[in-house]
């Protein structure tokens, strides 16, 4: 069916030939769309998938018959590629979605200025669980943040290839695959063995989270910093620049916008970590202001003790898990943003 | 000097949070709550101030919240926590001594009951273990067109059991006369996380039909018997309620519209009704050798007239506590649990079986010699 | 140790004194190596020291105790955590070298950048929130592709077995876990490829190569050190994922490969998580134990990563 197209349109354009029209693309889209609606029902992933299919398997066999291998395989990995990224906005989409349409219900002021403190059922708000997963995560930044930075720093420019070196970069490895249950024990544990037994408070959750973002900051920095050209170090070399200067002032900003974006890609995986802190920050429906003192309350907790642990009615419970959800979907995405901004104002002008 | 730059923001941040003074607006300060509280109710002249930490099952954290929140209103001085973190949690930080009390879907067994093993009692003191929250467990199952089910505890054994694999097998049919059922397969749905529930639960079938189940009660679904698995009592009633043809069990608060089972104990079947699952606790035994004052149960499920699937989570406290204080608050909050009207917030907001006035009288004699 | 190396490295590019900025800077970034070296270690040691009385204990008492003979028990386990992270990689690679690809070379200069952001906005989600997501959308969303599979490819191994009636299996845990890490495996490949060195770029498609021909040749040799190491970030958090597998998959302790039926492996992670709470006495160091076994399986995954990256050429710079 899309042979005879082609072989009309290559008869209609004799200078373009060996080349397909730009409007071939499209029209093959329309065609893989109406294929698509026809084969797969009225269902919308059904027929999108075999549209997508379609088009895909059609295009190359139309482009390898008029344009010949080399540009088809061209054309299969162009299509395949932007198929891959709408294929990923489908999630994206589809969380934020559920997200936002379950959490607007509760997502007023009482619940950012309320806790949970005497109240049942329907009312009250996440006030103490959002500061504690600020308290909570800002002090974890503060640790993992240095120490991630500097350790990438030393293994990308200090370690070379020695043994310390390359023991550090094997145990980053084995510390990403710490299961964040476990982090949770080991903070609990370190802090009743320092601070006396049952102790659970902000800055146990905060050691916690720490242990669980470290390796990602290391790993991502260390990549990043290792990317950025020798030729860069070796022109400061050159100019008489030592060694930490070169670091601070070539190497950092050239790769400062991926370590930015590193860094918060690090909080957002932790940020939304639950079991950890179920067990070392503990669970309290008050606010608390002291990290250093008592249970604290974090969003995911919140979130999940309200999903898992609602009275009766459950809706009011249920809404509050959602707008608590989306309350920490956005608190990640004003992190990007602020991260965004700083990369982008003092990130050296790009080569592309 | 970059680095400064990167981490300004988060500098920024955190100061930021930490410089707004964080409150809530339902939260003044302790003082300030109490002088508003005790000026505007005259109530029962509470003068308790203090904290208490309680841990424990995740099956009453609900109740926990509830009843907290109804104390800290009548004592506003007092703040309460209770962690739901799970009852083995709960037991182990009272034995450690990191909380007050400790909230366990069973008691302590004999072999735990040993004087001086606990944090906060004194060292010739011992632990009570007290009742204080029943909750019904209902059957619980979606399928089209049949509204009321009935089951006998062999073909309930059987169908988790995974040999009653059949909507419409003759032995569901037999207790089930006029009722259409349809040619289906039983998707089965159990709880995959170790808990109180499935201890209970499986502790009935054991009971009540030890030939179809032959495994002991356990909180830990045997994987032997297949079916599908969900996480926690939320878990199971979506899993239900969005598959087809399903059952399951979870606490009969949370049935919601989903259709629930009667249950054949002696000859009439019985729901999952909050007097006939109290009736179960009034029924049971006490487990051998234990102190007056320490209440705890050897669940009979075969009792006639009471219903035999119900969780019955203690209270883990102290006869005798190092800290007068702490003796005092616990007295005052698990007393007020105990109490009528403690049993009938948590009946309404939670949907929990109150005690009966004779159980109720006898935790309160026990609640009155912790010291 | 290091210190001699600062010297060497300086002194082959420039003979001169010692600075005292590069001693307290070394100095400073070695500390920070070695106090990961140390939280690492006593990790390990709690570990260990939690974990012993699991592995010494007669399998017997284990029995009456805990969950049952250790290695019986937790063989499971084991297989279910690398089944689901493999499933999910399977699935998140590709897709996520695509998109990379499409943010670094085929996507509009001006949209790059944002189109980048918005990926980064999938790891912004909570995994509570997935598995939320995975329990009331994608498993009802993906029941139906459970019969299809089975009714239609049911002969080939991976999809026979009855078909689960409500989706909470391991394929539909694999798609969840796939969109957890896409964002990880996605964000790194990104920068990695928009490191190519344009004359590389250039001079390919100088050649007359096409722009699929170019990434062949010249993005993908330079980037593959480093999309390997995405992926092993990715696996790293595939492997250790607990909430959302503990709330979408409907598991238990039995291995197979059938990814269709109602009862999947489980994994190491989500187990601990579901029994942790309620466990007592031995079950905990049993649990604790299993989380070592996690430890280890990800210590393999690293170690053949390392492997992998180190018989490809020197990656380090651009030259």
């Amino acid at each position: 069916m899309s042979v005879t197209t082609n072989s009309s349109s290559k008869a209609l354009n004799p200078l373009k030939a060996g080349q397909l029209p730009r409007w071939a693309p499209w029209a093959g889209l329309g065609l893989a769309l109406i294929v698509g609606l026809v084969f797969g029902g009225m269902k919308v992933a059904a027929s999108t998938l075999i549209a997508a299919a379609v088009f895909v398997v059609g295009m190359h066999v139309l482009s390898l018959y008029v344009e010949g291998r080399r540009r088809a395989n061209d054309r299969l990995a162009q299509h395949i590629v932007y198929g891959m990224f709408m294929l990923a906005l489908v999630p994206l989409v589809w969380v934020s979605w559920i997200a936002v349409k379950n959490g607007l219900a509760r997502l007023d002021a009482p619940f950012f200025t309320y806790s949970m403190r005497n109240i049942v059922g329907e009312g009250g708000g996440a006030a103490h669980a959002i500061y504690g997963t600020l308290y909570v995560t800002g002090i974890a930044t503060a640790i993992s943040v240095p120490i991630g930075l500097l350790t990438a720093i030393y293994l990308a420019e200090y370690g070379g290839n020695s043994k310390l070196a390359k023991g550090i970069t094997f145990f980053v490895d084995v510390m990403t695959g710490i299961p964040s249950i476990v982090a949770g024990l080991f903070a609990y544990a370190l802090m009743a063995l320092l601070f006396g037994p049952g102790t659970v408070n902000g800055i146990g959750g905060a050691i916690a989270l720490s242990v669980l973002m470290i390796p990602v900051v290391v790993r991502s920095v260390e990549e990043l910093l290792r990317i950025v050209p020798n030729e860069l170090r070796e022109a400061a070399y050159a100019l008489g620049v030592p060694k930490w200067k070169t670091i601070l002032s070539i190497v950092i900003p050239t790769a400062i916008s991926g370590i930015v974006s590193g860094v918060i890609l690090a909080i957002a995986r932790v940020i939304g970590e639950t079991a950890p802190l179920m067990v070392a920050a503990g669970f309290t429906q008050s606010l608390n202001n002291n990290p250093t003192q008592g249970q604290m309350m974090t969003l995911p907790v919140f979130v999940y003790d309200s999903y898992a642990h609602p009275g009766i009615p459950r809706q009011p419970y249920w809404d509050r898990a959602w707008a608590g959800a989306l309350t920490l979907i956005l608190i990640v995405m004003l992190l990007n943003l602020i991260g965004r901004v700083i990369a982008a104002r003092f990130a050296p002008k790009a080569g592309r | 000097m970059n680095i400064k730059k990167i981490g300004a923001p988060f500098a920024i941040l955190m100061a930021a949070a930490l410089s707004m003074s964080a409150c809530a607006a339902n939260e003044g300060t302790p003082a300030d709550n109490a002088t508003t509280q005790s000026s505007g109710s005259a109530d029962a002249g509470s003068n308790l101030s203090g904290t208490l930490a309680g841990q424990g099952a995740s099956s009453m954290s609900v109740a926990q919240q509830t009843w907290i929140a109804e104390f800290q209103k009548k004592n506003s001085g007092v703040t309460i926590n209770y962690s739901p973190d799970g009852s083995g949690a709960g037991r182990k930080a009272f034995q450690g001594g990191g909380v007050q009390f400790a909230g366990s879907d069973r008691a302590f067994k004999d072999e735990e009951m040993k004087a001086g093993s606990f944090g906060k009692c004194t060292a010739e003191s011992n632990a009570l273990n007290l009742p204080v929250y029943i909750s019904p467990i209902a059957v619980i199952y979606k399928v089209d067109g049949v509204d009321e089910l009935k089951l006998d505890p062999d073909t309930l054994a059987g169908i988790f059991a995974g040999k009653i694999t059949k909507w419409n097998d003759p032995k569901i049919a037999a207790t089930n006369e006029g009722v259409t059922l349809p040619d289906a397969t039983i998707t089965a749905v159990h709880r995959s996380d170790d808990s109180g529930t499935t201890e209970n639960f499986t502790d009935y079938l054991s009971q009540a039909a030890p030939s179809v189940w032959t495994e002991k009660a356990n909180g830990e679904w045997p994987s032997a018997f297949g079916g599908e698995a969900a996480k926690g009592t939320a878990g199971v009633v979506d899993a239900v309620t969005q598959g087809k043809n399903t059952i399951g069990y979870a606490d009969a608060s949370q049935a919601g519209d989903l259709g629930v089972a009667k249950v054949k104990v002696g000859e009439e079947f019985l729901g999952p009704d909050a007097d006939k699952a109290a009736k179960l606790v009034e029924a049971s035994p006490k487990v051998e050798g234990r102190k007056d004052h320490d209440w705890a149960l050897k669940l009979d499920r075969k009792a006639q007239g009471a219903y035999p699937i119900a969780l019955v989570a203690y209270a883990l406290v102290c006869e005798d506590y190092k800290d007068d204080k702490d003796a005092e608050l616990v007295k005052a909050y698990v007393g007020y649990m105990v109490s009528d009207e403690g049993q009938k917030v948590a009946h309404e907001k939670v949907g929990s079986a109150p005690l009966s006035a004779d159980m109720q009288a006898k935790m309160k004699a026990a609640v009155d010699s912790i010291k | 140790m290091s210190s001699s190396t600062i010297a060497q490295t300086d002194s082959s590019l420039r003979p001169a004194k010692r600075r005292i900025g590069d001693t307290v800077f070394g100095g400073l970034s070695t500390l920070s190596g070695v106090s990961i070296l140390v939280i690492l270690a006593a990790v390990a040691i709690f570990l260990l020291a939690q974990a012993l009385p699991a592995l010494t204990t007669a399998p017997d008492v284990l029995a009456e105790q805990g969950y049952g003979e250790f290695w019986g028990w937790v063989l499971p386990f084991a297989f279910g955590t690398v089944w689901a992270a493999f499933l999910a990689l399977l699935i998140a690679v590709p897709v996520s070298i695509g998109i990379a690809l499409f943010i670094s070379h085929y996507a509009p200069r001006r949209l790059a950048q944002s189109l980048g952001y918005l990926i980064d906005l999938l790891a912004a989600v909570p995994s509570v929130v997935y598995g939320l997501w995975g329990i009331f959308q994608l498993a009802p969303a993906l029941q139906p592709a459970h019969l299809w599979l089975s009714k239609y490819l049911g002969w080939f191994p991976l999809f026979s077995g009855n078909p689960s009636g409500t989706g909470r299996t391991i394929f539909t845990t694999a798609f969840v876990l796939a969109v957890m890490i896409l964002p990880i495996i996605t964000s790194l490949c990104r920068e990695v490829f928009l490191q190519t060195p344009r004359l590389h770029e250039e001079a390919a498609l100088a050649l007359g190569s096409t722009r699929w021909e170019m990434i062949r040749m010249a993005v993908f040799p330079f980037a593959r050190a480093g999309i390997v190491s995405a992926i092993m970030l990715g696996l790293g958090r595939a492997l250790g994922e607990t909430m959302a597998v503990a709330m979408v998959l409907s598991g238990a302790g039995v291995i197979h490969f059938k990814v269709l039926t109602q009862q999947n492996p489980n994994s190491i992670a989500a187990n601990i998580a579901l029994n942790f709470p309620e466990a007592f006495g031995l079950r905990v160091n049993q649990l604790i134990a299993s989380g070592l076994v996690l430890f280890i399986i990800t210590l393999a995954v690293n170690i053949l990563a390392r492997w992998i990256v180190s018989r490809r050429a020197q990656y380090s710079g651009a030259n």
